[in-house]
């Protein structure tokens, strides 16, 4: 524990308190709508967390992030739709075959010294191969899409993830929780400061003697992996997959946004990145919505207009502009 | 006759692949002198295919005619999307410059979808329904018009960049950044220059992609990936290469559809994407990276 908090101010560490507390207590005097929308901001903070591993400590840029999400979506969600395995159990098959697709990407790319823009094209170019795949595959649906039974739920269960929003708005908390905690362990760790020397400069990291190979497709299989158990809660959440939404370019796009805004490379930026994201397009959906305003295409264009406004301020992102506002900057 | 089925099919696919080239080329010539990706590249192209269909649908003007004010008007777009907004972020980290044109993609795609709405449109000219004979293979008539516009076109951008004391200039940019500031060049306007070439290229192929397909306005992120894919086919900043690797794309995605089944066409365009990048990855035609 005192490893763990060692370096953060005393101000951080209360509002983390805070954020937790708030965020913990929500669910007694949040409505539905409500709980929904933190469900959104908690999966986008976790799905952006287990991307910044990636690109923000490693540097390797993925915009081909929903091909995790999808084959744990779509992995659990056949194991249980054809077998009756439990999710939990289904984890331990969508687990190994995401980490492996990482793996094998990541092997391609880095043996064959594809890096940059190329790099982040290969990925693309994998979660498209993925999408087309999975429409002619008839086993889970095919482009008709692929529906976990749905009931009225009177009581939660936990281990087969059917119940009411509050139980996934619990998990996920949890699960965004626990990626934090994983991200600020990984970062304090050796493997954590190799990855920032291979992000910054990775020919002076590989003549310093770090195996770079070995330490990028780390990056790549633990991004995978964490990123993949979100794609089990989005099958069992949303109860219908369609390799049209799951795996398209504009999901992995949706991902990657919330640490970009947030701030790439920090702790707190994807999770302040989903919130503001989120919490903003909703914001402008309701209040078109108030105005009697539904065109479709204004909430977007909205959207787009606020991202390049944030981009072109502030390039570092958010985050690290909000904690030297607020004096949270680490003591080292 | 299973063969002149085959050869039919891929004549067609070389010639849309000619104006997938055109497109693919604007993308190339942007990378390789700005050395920016433009995520925006298919959204561009959109605009270019609305303008294409406004022009028809109230004027009556033939695309092939409008090709050159339409080319224009995304001169001007590039040109000004390059001097005020990509210009800052050169010497950005490319994750910065990626999600700027998201976002510039973003707005285009929604902005198109506010005026024109979901549904698909398309121009229906006089010829819409012609075809030339050539022997035993068959192609349709805008198809050849479009392919023979996509390669005058690419040839006038082959010779401006030859001949030209500007093509010159921006070549110079390309090689040596360095170098060409310290010549005196005025770097950021050639940029913008460049910029606006690449999207009039985007603009012609669109005027003419609109004889072949349908539009909407969700259309752009397809085409995007169809232009990374075919640039980097034929080699990032070779232009040859681009009209390579887009007719390889075209007659693929032809062969493709014909063989198994259209919807997995782009399937094979991706597959051939990934065997270049691991076993070529600087392109058919490009030069190795030092």
């Amino acid at each position: 524990m005192r490893e763990l908090l060692a370096g953060v101010p005393g101000r951080g560490l209360a509002l983390i308190a805070a954020l937790l507390a708030g965020l913990l207590a929500a669910p007694f005097f949040a409505n539905d709508y409500l709980i929904t929308v933190l469900i959104l901001i908690l999966y986008f903070a976790y799905a952006g967390q287990a991307w910044n591993i990636m690109m923000g400590f490693a540097g390797q840029l993925s915009l081909g992030h929903a091909l995790y999400v999808g084959l744990g979506a779509y992995t659990t969600a056949a194991l249980y739709v054809h077998f009756g395995v439990a999710p939990w159990i289904g984890l331990l098959a969508a687990l190994p075959i995401a980490m492996t697709a990482g793996a094998i990407i990541g092997f391609l790319a880095f043996r064959f010294g594809v890096a940059g823009v190329y790099f982040a094209i290969l990925t693309i170019a994998f979660a498209e191969f993925a999408r087309i795949g999975f429409d002619h595959l008839s086993y889970v649906g095919g482009s008709g899409g692929f529906f976990l039974p749905v009931a009225q739920y009177a009581e939660n269960d936990l281990w087969n993830l059917r119940g009411k929003p509050v139980m996934f708005y619990y998990l996920m908390l949890a699960l965004t929780v626990a990626a934090f905690l994983v991200c600020h362990a990984l970062l304090r760790s050796r493997i954590g400061y190799y990855w920032l020397a291979i992000r910054e400069d990775e020919e002076a990291a590989r003549a310093l003697g770090i195996d770079t190979f070995r330490y990028k497709m780390l990056a790549v299989v633990i991004s995978a992996g964490m990123t993949s158990l979100a794609g089990v809660f989005f099958a069992f959440y949303y109860n219908n997959l369609f390799p049209e939404q799951v795996f398209h370019i504009s999901r992995s796009i949706e991902l990657i946004l919330a640490p970009i805004i947030g701030g790439i490379g920090t702790l707190f930026g994807p999770i302040l990145g989903a919130f503001l994201l989120t919490g903003l397009s909703e914001g402008v959906t309701e209040s078109l919505h108030a105005l009697g305003f539904e065109i479709p295409g204004a909430k977007q264009v909205f959207y787009g207009i606020c991202l390049l406004v944030v981009v072109m301020a502030l390039p570092d992102g958010i985050w690290p502009w909000l904690a030297r506002r607020l004096g949270l900057e680490r003591r080292s | 006759m299973p063969l002149d089925i085959y050869l039919n099919v891929a004549v067609s696919g070389l010639l849309t692949g000619l104006v997938y080239g055109l497109m693919a080329l604007g993308l190339s010539v942007i990378f390789g002198v700005v050395r920016v990706v433009n995520f925006a590249h298919g959204e561009m192209m959109t605009i270019a295919m609305y303008l294409a269909i406004l022009a028809f649908a109230t004027l009556g003007l033939d695309p092939l005619v409008m090709m050159v004010p339409i080319a224009g008007v995304l001169f001007a777009l590039g040109y000004v999307m390059q001097a005020g907004m990509i210009n800052p972020f050169i010497n950005r980290p490319e994750h910065a410059q990626f999600i700027l044109l998201v976002a510039v993609a973003i707005i285009m795609v929604n902005v198109l979808l506010l005026i024109f709405g979901p549904d698909a449109r398309n121009v229906q000219t006089g010829y819409s329904f012609d075809s030339f004979a050539f022997g035993r293979i068959i192609v349709d008539a805008t198809k050849v018009y479009a392919g023979a516009a996509a390669i005058v076109v690419a040839a006038a951008l082959f010779a401006f960049f030859r001949f030209s004391f500007v093509g010159k200039a921006i070549r110079a940019c390309a090689d040596n950044y360095t170098g060409a500031l310290v010549v005196g060049l005025d770097v950021k306007r050639l940029y913008a220059l460049t910029f606006g070439l690449g999207a009039a290229c985007v603009g012609a192929a669109g005027s003419m992609l609109v004889l072949i397909i349908d539009v909407t306005p969700a259309l752009g992120p397809a085409y995007t990936l169809l232009a990374f894919v075919i640039v980097i086919t034929g080699g990032l900043g070779s232009m040859g290469g681009a009209l390579l690797g887009g007719v390889l794309i075209g007659v693929t995605e032809a062969m493709a559809g014909l063989l198994f089944t259209p919807s997995a066409k782009s399937m094979f365009a991706f597959a051939i994407l990934v065997l270049v990048l691991l076993f070529r990855p600087q392109g058919l035609m490009g030069k190795r990276a030092s």
